[in-house]
């Protein structure tokens, strides 16, 4: 098996983008990778995308990719694991150049979900979740996520302060982040006294509707290190995927996402690294507890210590460890399919030493944690500077 | 838009409130699976499931889908019934208050949600807190 690299990344602003089609942004980010990756041929495509038969009413997506790109002819495949779907991609991507099939390869993940009313959108994100068994019953995905809320402050002695403290975190990180959906500073009140989603979880627990696109060129190891003309390569020295219950209502525990540990413990394996070696992470803030869940699940704090540790500022971009310095889903926006991409794209700049005013100090390796759903679906990747 | 056969084909589960028992191990789910996510034994009876449980945690929706706006802000709980099995269900006929961690409910058949304009009605479980006399 080659060892892989990332090379060329690109991601696209963030946010509400009337201007642009889910096309128009697939294609802006891939061409960004392309160029800074330094290769002059791309021998395979994978688009990953949540929902865009609801969002925009296009299936087929990855052929429309490489068509637009004027990529005919070569393989162009599209993944689909709702949240998760481009890490997913990922780690396909991972294997086609580890296996020796492929010696350049696109990842690129989009979502367009503006071009919907809100109501709408929430509707197409329930069907991440079990339609029938939870849908039915008139799930959302901040319900799903306030149920685990409620839970961890009932079980841990929480508050929602603690929870509040992620957001206001990532809020302060995405105002360094140019391309971050939002740039303004919100306080512990704000989101507190902020508009109830899915009590105990208000407008600022919840990571905003995005439209965006984000792309990485993976190359094996050897090769990419011989190109002159791109950007440092960044090696993945971990990646594993591993799944859970769809149905929330099935899970052993609700406070801890098993999926995340499972797909963590593979990955820390495969890199021979622990919790303690890692540097920086962009974890899957999709919801405020789910920030809190995963940096223990990940095994960085003990189970319950997560919110404390949050608001005690361990994990500012100043802290003991980092996480979501780019703003994360919160602040720096969510658009589904794109999301696993550019924690990997974000981490590379990190790990590059290239993050400008994100940056932390002096990262050698990297974790990105991507979920699906309610946690069906988690990839656990791990970034090392070669 | 929801055909009939979609809605008459899950009689067991969302009509009759009938569940899956593990003839091997005793694990019950809801609905009923062809293979035990315990076990994995494919040795599975159908049961009707009891009518009673507890709230394992909850959430009051205020931010509805398509379709609910007109409930909410309702509650939705995770529910363990008395035989160790669990189930999302959204909690009708309750104040709000009265929806906490613990609470014991009974199942109870309602409307579930209307598909589209003209499409049928689906009926289905959902909860109610059980007051204490």
């Amino acid at each position: 098996m080659r060892e892989v690299a990332v090379v060329g990344t690109g991601v696209t602003q963030f946010g509400y983008l009337w201007e642009k089609s889910w096309r128009d942004l697939a294609v802006e980010s891939s061409l960004e990778a392309i160029k800074n990756s330094g290769v002059d041929k791309i021998d395979s495509i994978y688009v990953a995308n949540f929902t865009g038969g609801t969002f925009v009413e296009q299936e087929h997506m990855a052929a429309i990719v490489a068509d637009y790109l004027g990529l005919l002819h070569i393989p162009a495949t599209r993944v689909e694991d709702a949240c998760a779907s481009s890490a997913v991609a990922l780690r396909h991507a991972y294997m086609e150049v580890a296996g020796g099939f492929s010696d350049a390869v696109l990842v690129t993940g989009v979502e367009k979900m503006t071009d919907v009313v809100t109501s709408q959108g929430v509707y197409s994100l329930a069907m991440a979740a079990d339609r029938e068994f939870e849908g039915y019953q008139g799930v959302t995905f901040p319900a799903l996520f306030a149920l685990v809320a409620r839970k961890y402050m009932n079980d841990f002695g929480a508050t929602r302060e603690q929870l509040a403290s992620v957001a206001v975190k990532n809020h302060k990180n995405a105002s360094k982040n140019p391309k971050a959906q939002f740039h303004n500073i919100i306080t512990i009140e704000d989101v507190i006294n902020a508009s109830m989603i899915a009590d105990p979880l208000g407008l600022f627990d919840c990571s905003p509707m995005t439209d965006g696109a984000a792309s990485v060129v993976l190359m094996p190891l050897e090769k990419a290190k011989k190109l002159t003309n791109a950007a440092k390569p960044i090696k993945i020295s971990g990646i594993a995927q591993a799944t859970d219950t769809i149905a929330l209502a099935q899970r052993e525990s609700f406070t801890s996402f098993r999926a995340t540990i499972e797909a963590g413990k593979k990955a820390y394996e495969m890199a021979g690294k622990g919790p303690e070696d890692i540097d920086v992470t962009e974890v899957h803030d999709c919801f405020t507890i789910a920030e809190i869940c995963a940096i223990e699940d990940l095994g960085f704090f003990e189970k319950g210590k997560g919110a404390q540790a949050t608001a005690d500022g361990l994990t500012a971009i100043d802290g003991k460890l980092p996480v979501n310095p780019s703003g994360g889903l919160k602040g720096k926006g969510h658009p589904v399919g794109a999301t696993g991409i550019a924690q990997i794209a974000n981490l590379a700049d990190q790990l590059r030493g290239e993050a400008g005013e994100l940056q932390v100090k002096d990262p050698k390796v990297a974790l990105a944690h991507n979920l699906g759903g309610s946690g069906a679906t988690v990839v656990v990747t791990i970034l090392e500077v070669v | 838009m929801l055909t009939i056969p979609r809605a008459w084909r899950e009689k067991p589960q969302r009509y009759l409130f009938k569940g899956g028992k593990c003839k091997d191990c005793g694990f019950v789910t809801y609905p009923a699976r062809k293979v035990c996510p315990k076990c994995h034994s494919e040795n599975i009876e159908t049961v009707d499931l009891p009518r009673e449980g507890k709230i394992i945690t909850y959430t009051i929706v205020y931010s509805a889908p398509e379709g609910f706006g007109d409930f909410s802000p309702y509650p939705l709980a995770i529910v363990e019934l008395t035989n160790g099995a669990r189930l999302m269900l959204q909690i009708v006929d309750t104040d709000l208050d009265k929806v906490q961690i613990g609470e014991k409910v009974n199942v109870v058949f309602r409307r579930l949600l209307v598909e589209g304009n003209a499409g049928i009605i689906i009926y289905g479980p959902k909860a109610t807190v059980v007051e204490d006399k």
